[in-house]
C-alpha cells in the first residue's frame, strides 16, 4: 500500500537528481583561497566567515556524532556537550605546557576521541537498557555532573579559565612547499586557512565513515532498533550492543571534535562552553535538518551554528553602527533571541516537519506512511 | 541562601546541632523542591511527558512576582498591607502560571498526544528554552534580588541553638496545607478520581466518560499553579532569582519526582525532602560546590539501580 507511482520527472526535477555535494566541496574549498583576505566580507561584518566556518565544521562533526546516536539509533542524548568538553580537555591535558605529556595535536586526536568513546561506554553500558526518556534524562545528568566536576575540579583542569595555551598542530615538513605556492603561510594563529583545510578533512573522513556505516550491517541495524526494538531483538540483533556502539561512536566523534575546538581556540574554554544549551543546540542542529540524514545534519549546522556565529552578531554589529539601539534596549539584539529561535525551531519543527528540513528517505517514508494510517484510521 | 551562611552566626555550636540545623535547612529547601516536583510528576502521571517547561514556568512565576512587588510598592509598605501584598501575590502568580501551563499545554503539547513519545519531549525543551528567552528579556540576564520582605528573626528566641525563622515557618506554613489539599483532592473529589483513572490507564477512562482532555488541562493548572506559589515562596525564601533558576531548580525538583517514583504524589513530597537534605548535607559535609553534581549522580544512580523510584510501582513496561 505504500507503493507510490514515480512522478514524471520536469527538467529541474532532473537537474535535482545530478549529485550536488561536488558543487559544495568545491565552494568550500575555493573559498578561502579566492576570497583571502576576507577584506569586503569583513568590512560588512567584522566577522572573518572563513575562521567561522572552521568552526562550523568542528561543530558539523558532533552534530553528525550525535546524529549517530539520537538519528541513526533513537536513543535521545542531551549531555553531548559533556563529551565535546571531554574531548577538549583531554587535548587540553595531553598538549598545555602546564602539564608533562606535550604528545602535540594527532596524538591528542586519538585519545580525545578514543577517551570520549571510552566515557560514552562507561555510562552507557548500564544505563543504555532504560527506557527512551529515562536515558534522556541520564545524559542531561551526567553532563551536568561533567560541567560541575570541570569546574570543581580546578587543580586538573585550572576551573573556570580552562587550559590554555594549546600548541598548534605541527604541520608536516612535506606540505610546507605546495602550501606555499596557494599563498598560505605556515602560522596557525596568523592564518585561519591552514585549521580550515584540516577541520575540513576531518569532516570529509568522518562524513565517509558515517556514509559506509549507514549501509553496512552495524548501521542498518541501529536504525532496526529505532524502528522496532522488540522487532530488531528477534531479528537477533544484540540490542544492548548495537546501542552501545552507536553511543560510544557518536559520543567519539564528539570527543574528536572537542579536541578540533580546543585546538582551533588554543584553549579548552572555560567548562561552561560545556553546558545543556550547547547539547540542546546541537540537538536542534539534527531536529532541523532531519533526524537520520547526514545531509540534513550538515544543513541543520549551517542554518543554526552558521545564525548563532555568524548572522546575530553581524546583524547585532550592523543595528549598532546604523544606531538604531542607541540606549542598548535588550529586545533590540539578535543574540538575545537566540533561546526562542531554537526553542521555536524545536517546536515547530516538531509540531509541523518531525522529519527534518533534508530527510532521509526512510524516515520520510516512514512519517508518511504513518500520518495516512492516521488519517485513514481517524476517518473510520 | 547558602546554609553555609546561615550557620556562619552560630559557629561555636557543637557537631549535633549543627546537624540537626542542617536537617531543618534540608526540610525546608525539600518542601519548597517537593512543589515543583509535584508539577512533573503529575503532569507525567496523566500524559508520560517529561515537561521540560515546567521549571521555566516556575521562573517566570518568580520574575511576576518580582515585578508585582515593584509595581505594589511593597518594599516600602507597612505591615498590614505587606502581608495583603503577599497575600495578593499568592493568588495572582499561581493563576498566572496555571493558565501559562494550560495554554503551553493546549498549543504544544496536545497537537503531538499520538506522536512518537520523543516529539513532546523534545517541544517541551523548546518550550522551555522559548519561556527562558522570555526571562531574559523581562528581568535581563544578571541575577536579581528578590526583596527581602519577611524576617529573618529567630522565632526560637535570639540565642537558640537552632535557627528558625519567619522565612522558615512561611516555607512550612504554605507548602505543608498546600500539599494536604492537594492529597485530599486527588483523592477525594469526583475530579481527582477521574485523574486518577485517566493516569492508570486513559483509554478506559474515556470509555467510561471521562473527558480526558478537560483533565489533562486541569492536571497542567494544578502543577502551574503548585509552581506559581513554590516560585513566590522561593523568592521570599531565597532572595535571588534569575532566568535560569528554572533550569536548575527544574532539574532538581525532576530528580525528585524520579527519586519517589514519577507519576506518584506521596513519592514526590519524599523525593523533594530526601534532594533537600541531601543538597543540604551535602554543601556541609561534602562541599557547597559539589552539591549539584551530587544531585545529578543520585539522580543517575536511582535511574539505574532504581529506575521506579523509592514508592514507585514495579510494572514491567518501566525498564
Amino acid at each position: 500500500m505504500n507503493k507510490r507511482q514515480p512522478a514524471p520527472r520536469s527538467l529541474t526535477a532532473q537537474l535535482d537528481r545530478l549529485p550536488q555535494w561536488p558543487l559544495y566541496l568545491g565552494i568550500l574549498l575555493l573559498y578561502p583561497l579566492l576570497v583571502y583576505p576576507e577584506k569586503v566580507l569583513f568590512q560588512w561584518t567584522e566577522i572573518s566567515v572563513g575562521m567561522q566556518l572552521t568552526y562550523i565544521f568542528i561543530y558539523a562533526i558532533l552534530a553528525l556524532g550525535l546524529n549517530v546516536v539520537v538519528g541513526y539509533t533513537g536513543i535521545l542524548h542531551l549531555g553531548i556537550a559533556a563529551f565535546f568538553g571531554i574531548g577538549a580537555y583531554i587535548t587540553g591535558i595531553l598538549t598545555v605546557p602546564a602539564y608533562p605529556f606535550g604528545i602535540g595535536f594527532v596524538g591528542s586526536l586519538i585519545c580525545a576521541s578514543l577517551g570520549a568513546a571510552l566515557a560514552g561506554l562507561l555510562l552507557g553500558a548500564p544505563t543504555l537498557r532504560l527506557r527512551g526518556d529515562y536515558v534522556a534524562i541520564v545524559t542531561l545528568g551526567f553532563g551536568e555532573v561533567t560541567r560541575f566536576s570541570l569546574r570543581n575540579l580546578e587543580e586538573i583542569t585550572a576551573g573556570m579559565r580552562g587550559l590554555n595555551p594549546i600548541p598548534p598542530p605541527t604541520l608536516p615538513a612535506f606540505l610546507a612547499t605546495p602550501l606555499s605556492w596557494l599563498g598560505i603561510q605556515n602560522d596557525w594563529a596568523l592564518d585561519y586557512r591552514l585549521f580550515y583545510y584540516l577541520a575540513l578533512g576531518l569532516l570529509l573522513v568522518v562524513i565517509l565513515l558515517l556514509r559506509n556505516l549507514e549501509r553496512s550491517r552495524l548501521g542498518r541495524a541501529w536504525v532496526a532498533i529505532r524502528e522496532d526494538e522488540l522487532a530488531a531483538t528477534c531479528m537477533g540483533i544484540n540490542a544492548a550492543r548495537v546501542k552501545l556502539s552507536a553511543f560510544a561512536l557518536g559520543c567519539g566523534l564528539a570527543g574528536m571534535a572537542g579536541c578540533l575546538y580546543a585546538t582551533a581556540l588554543t584553549s579548552t574554554a572555560g567548562p561552561d562552553a560545556f553546558d545543556f544549551s550547547r547539547s540542546v543546540i546541537m540537538l536542534c542542529c539534527v531536529i532541523l535538518g532531519g533526524l537520520g540524514s547526514l545531509r540534513g545534519t550538515l544543513l541543520g549546522v549551517l542554518l543554526l551554528i552558521g545564525f548563532d556565529n555568524v548572522a546575530a552578531p553581524a546583524l547585532d554589529g550592523f543595528l549598532q553602527r546604523a544606531n538604531i539601539n542607541p540606549d542598548d534596549n535588550p529586545w533590540l539584539t539578535f543574540s538575545n533571541w537566540k533561546l526562542m529561535c531554537f526553542g521555536l525551531a524545536l517546536i515547530l519543527m516538531m509540531r509541523f516537519r518531525p522529519e527534518g528540513l533534508l530527510p532521509s528517505r526512510q524516515v520520510e517514508a516512514e512519517l508518511h506512511s504513518e500520518a495516512q494510517l492516521h488519517r485513514e484510521g481517524a476517518s473510520i | 541562601m547558602t546554609p553555609a551562611l546561615l550557620l556562619a552566626q552560630t559557629a561555636d555550636i557543637d557537631a549535633w546541632q549543627a546537624f540537626w540545623q542542617y536537617a531543618l535547612i534540608g526540610l525546608t529547601n525539600g518542601a519548597l523542591i517537593a512543589l515543583v516536583a509535584l508539577g512533573y510528576t503529575m503532569v507525567y502521571g496523566i500524559i508520560e511527558l517529561i515537561n521540560f517547561a515546567h521549571g521555566d514556568v516556575f521562573m517566570l512565576g518568580a520574575f511576576l512576582a518580582l515585578t508585582l512587588i515593584g509595581a505594589m510598592g511593597l518594599e516600602q509598605a507597612g505591615a498590614v498591607q505587606l502581608w495583603l501584598g503577599i497575600g495578593l501575590l499568592f493568588v495572582v502568580v499561581p493563576l498566572f502560571c496555571a493558565v501559562l501551563n494550560v495554554t503551553i499545554d493546549r498549543a504544544v503539547y496536545k497537537p503531538l498526544r499520538n506522536a512518537p513519545k520523543l516529539a513532546p519531549l523534545v517541544s517541551a525543551i523548546g518550550v522551555s528554552f522559548v519561556l527562558m528567552n522570555v526571562g531574559l528579556l523581562w528581568h535581563g540576564a544578571a541575577d536579581k534580588h528578590f526583596p527581602d520582605l519577611v524576617s529573618r528573626q529567630n522565632l526560637l528566641g535570639e540565642n537558640a541553638a537552632i535557627e528558625f525563622s519567619y522565612k522558615d515557618l512561611l516555607v512550612i506554613g504554605m507548602t505543608v496545607p498546600i500539599m494536604i489539599a492537594l492529597t485530599g483532592f486527588v483523592k477525594g473529589t469526583r475530579l481527582g478520581k477521574a485523574m486518577r483513572a485517566t493516569a492508570q490507564d486513559p483509554v478506559a477512562a474515556t470509555l467510561m466518560g471521562i473527558n480526558a482532555d478537560r483533565v489533562i488541562a486541569v492536571t497542567f493548572a494544578i502543577g502551574g499553579a503548585l509552581a506559581g506559589a513554590a516560585s513566590v515562596i522561593y523568592g521570599l525564601y531565597i532572595n535571588t532569582v534569575g532566568y535560569q533558576m528554572g533550569f536548575t531548580n527544574g532539574l532538581y525538583a525532576f530528580t525528585a519526582a524520579v527519586l519517589g517514583g514519577i507519576g506518584n504524589i506521596p513519592g514526590a513530597v519524599l523525593g523533594g525532602l530526601v534532594i533537600g537534605l541531601a543538597r543540604s548535607f551535602g554543601s556541609a559535609y561534602v562541599g557547597e560546590r559539589w552539591t549539584s553534581a551530587l544531585v545529578f549522580v543520585i539522580l543517575i544512580a536511582i535511574l539505574i539501580f532504581r529506575p521506579n523510584g523509592l514508592l514507585g510501582a514495579r510494572t514491567r513496561e518501566k525498564v
